[in-house]
């Protein structure tokens, strides 16, 4: 990437606007397959990790994949080490890598996040950390960004534990995302990120039961692409930090409509499923687009 | 049958070279001179250079798991062997010589040398016999006929041009033994206290394959299935329970060993 596209984003200076959709990308395991390659040409500009929570999860039973028109259905279940295990095992090797690292963090309760937040706010390793408040395949996880109250008095609750910047995940699946985005700058946080998965189900045609174990799931992929331009052009017109744009993204073309409709950042989730590189391939097609108003939908 | 052969970051987009079709099964052959050799069970996440999705239900979305069946030396000349069950094999089958192809791999860990002592008795099911195609040509002369179970004598007549020197049963008994290959393996087992055990194939065949190894206190290695959407642990889609929690399948596998098995469960195949 030329100098010419470095960005800022709440004072972390990136090479390009292309990072990944947490959970999207495990860096980790791309290491253990790909080797040393992968750090020498690291596909985002910034590595959003996994969601953390305080607990060590398993995730849910499989199946947990079913492939939709344009898209996929998933419900993972959030299957994660916990804090004290990302603390030892993994923080140690994602600090390798060659870009600034966003820790995405969730919790079931206020004081959960708060101590998932406190105990990343000390670590040089992290530079900014993402509220996961949208997670639809949990039981609980739908409550604190379902609602502008609730995300309030989360952000509240967090902010004054760290100085690093606070990027709040947006539900899709709330009734008033704008107002919910509005409340999180209010309380505090220095951008919003959207869209995580919709809620979905389906139905596995031989039996009739559904095909996921976890039941419902989250649809990602192309199939949401123009749900998430909604939103990010509702969301950015009606907040004044940052916002992270995703949904669908396959091309820079998709990119660059996020980023006219608002979004400083846009992030590439389930593409990379499909290859690796999509979001340096994201990121070199979106510089070589004409320029075309960008930031100039209203 | 070493440490892990890492892939290139790269999804290649290469060339149907060859196509071949057997009974209800298609072979492409294409040539990768950007990737490594591969190892036996190891597996490439495929899809096709154009017309992917839009089919029918608009799938496939996303790339498919694909075994090597063969490999030339310096990870040129790949061979895939493929059954048409759903959209994204149907759309892979219709690939003709010269169309494009895109490939990501070789990913996963593949089949490890026999344990001192043990002699590998290789055991397939169906599509399932493409890892073993490979296995046997890794293990050089000397290995015993591998024991093949088909549906029909369509299958099983197929096979023969890949590993022609099996022992064979169908279901329907038009070809070799009637019945499972289980019974050839069980017979085998008993007569033979050294055997290690490679197994691909179905579910039920797998586990039935596990049952019997563990009875017999024969080591088995078994390349499992599972519906996969990265193939390289960036979904967590692919997990498989063993007796140590869930294990992603494409990278912790998809040769797990038999014991670390509570039972072989089938898990639809996504992508
Ligand atoms: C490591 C590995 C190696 C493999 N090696 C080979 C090989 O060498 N040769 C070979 O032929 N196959 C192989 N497979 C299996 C192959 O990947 C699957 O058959 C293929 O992905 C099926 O895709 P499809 O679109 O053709 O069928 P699908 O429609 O995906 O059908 C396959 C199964 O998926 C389920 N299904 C139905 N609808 C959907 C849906 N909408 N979304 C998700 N699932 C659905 C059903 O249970 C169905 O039976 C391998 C799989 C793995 C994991
Ligand atoms: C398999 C899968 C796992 C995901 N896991 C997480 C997660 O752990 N935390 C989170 O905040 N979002 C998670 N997401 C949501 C993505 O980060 C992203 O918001 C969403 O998929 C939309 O982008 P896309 O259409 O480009 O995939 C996950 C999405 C998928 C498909
Ligand atoms: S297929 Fe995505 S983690 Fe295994």
């Amino acid at each position: 990437m030329t100098e010419a596209t470095t960005v800022g984003f709440c004072g972390i200076e990136l090479a390009h606007p292309i990072i990944n959709g947490s959970g999207t990308f495990d860096a980790i395991a791309a290491r253990r397959v790909f080797g040393d390659e992968l750090l020498e040409r690291f596909p985002f500009a910034a590595f959003v990790t996994k969601t953390v929570t305080v607990e060590p999860r398993a995730g849910n039973p499989p199946p947990r994949l079913w492939e939709l028109p344009a898209g996929l259905l998933n419900s993972i279940g959030l299957p994660n080490r916990g804090l004290a295990g990302f603390l030892e095992h993994d923080l140690p090797v994602l600090a390798e890598l060659p870009v600034p690292l966003i820790v995405n963090v969730m919790g079931f309760t206020r004081d959960q996040v708060a101590t998932l937040v406190a105990a990343f706010a000390e670590r040089d390793e992290v530079a900014a950390l993402e509220l996961n408040v949208s997670c639809p395949n949990v039981e609980t996880g739908m409550l604190m960004g379902a609602d502008p109250r609730e995300t309030a008095a989360l952000v509240e609750r967090v902010r004054p534990l760290t100085a690093k910047p606070l990027i709040v995940k947006l539900t899709p699946n709330a009734a008033d995302v704008p107002a919910v985005a509005r409340a999180a700058q209010e309380a505090g946080a220095d951008a919003v990120s959207l869209i995580n998965t919709l809620r979905g189900m389906a139905l596995e045609p031989a039996s009739g039961e559904p095909a996921l174990g976890g039941i419902t799931g989250g649809v990602s992929g192309p199939a949401v692409r123009a749900i998430a331009l909604a939103q990010v052009h509702a969301v950015a017109a009606a907040v004044s930090i940052g916002v992270v744009g995703m949904g669908g993204v396959q091309r820079g073309r998709d990119a660059a409509d996020l980023m006219a409709a608002g979004a400083d950042l846009v992030a590439v989730g389930t593409e990379s499923f499909r290859d690796p590189m999509a979001g340096l391939r994201v990121a070199t097609e979106l510089v070589a687009l004409p320029v075309s108003g960008a930031g100039a939908v209203v | 049958m070493s440490d892990r052969i890492q892939a290139p970051l790269d999804r290649r987009r290469v060339l149907v070279g060859a196509r071949s079709v057997r009974g209800p099964y298609v072979v492409l052959a294409c040539e990768d001179p950007d990737g490594p050799r591969p190892q036996a069970g190891q597996f490439y996440m495929l899809s096709a250079g154009g017309r992917w999705g839009g089919g029918d239900g608009e799938r496939p979305f996303l790339p498919r798991a694909l075994s090597v069946m063969r490999a030339a030396p310096g990870g040129r000349g790949l061979e895939f062997l493929i059954e048409d069950v759903g959209p994204g094999t149907a759309r892979l089958c219709e690939l003709q010589v010269g169309d494009g192809l895109l490939l990501l791999g070789p990913l996963g860990v593949g089949f490890a040398a026999p344990r001192e002592g043990r002699r590998p008795l290789l055991v397939g099911g169906g599509v399932g016999i493409a890892p073993l195609v490979i296995l046997r040509d890794r293990l050089g002369p000397g290995v015993p006929p591998p024991l093949l179970g088909f549906r029909d004598t369509a299958r099983a007549l197929a096979s023969r041009e890949w590993l022609p020197a099996a022992r064979v049963a169908t279901d329907d008994g038009g070809y070799g033994h009637r019945g499972l290959v289980t019974d050839l393996l069980a017979a085998e087992l008993a007569r033979d206290g050294h055997a290690e055990v490679y197994a691909c194939g179905p579910p039920a065949m797998l586990e039935a394959v596990r049952l019997l190894c563990a009875e017999h206190r024969a080591p088995a290695q078994l390349a499992l299935e599972s519906g996969m959407a990265c193939g390289y642990g960036a979904c967590f889609g692919c997990v498989v329970r063993t007796r140590e929690g869930y294990i992603r399948l494409c990278v912790d596998g998809p040769v797990v060993d038999a014991d670390r098995l509570e039972a072989v469960v089938g898990v639809g195949a996504v992508g």
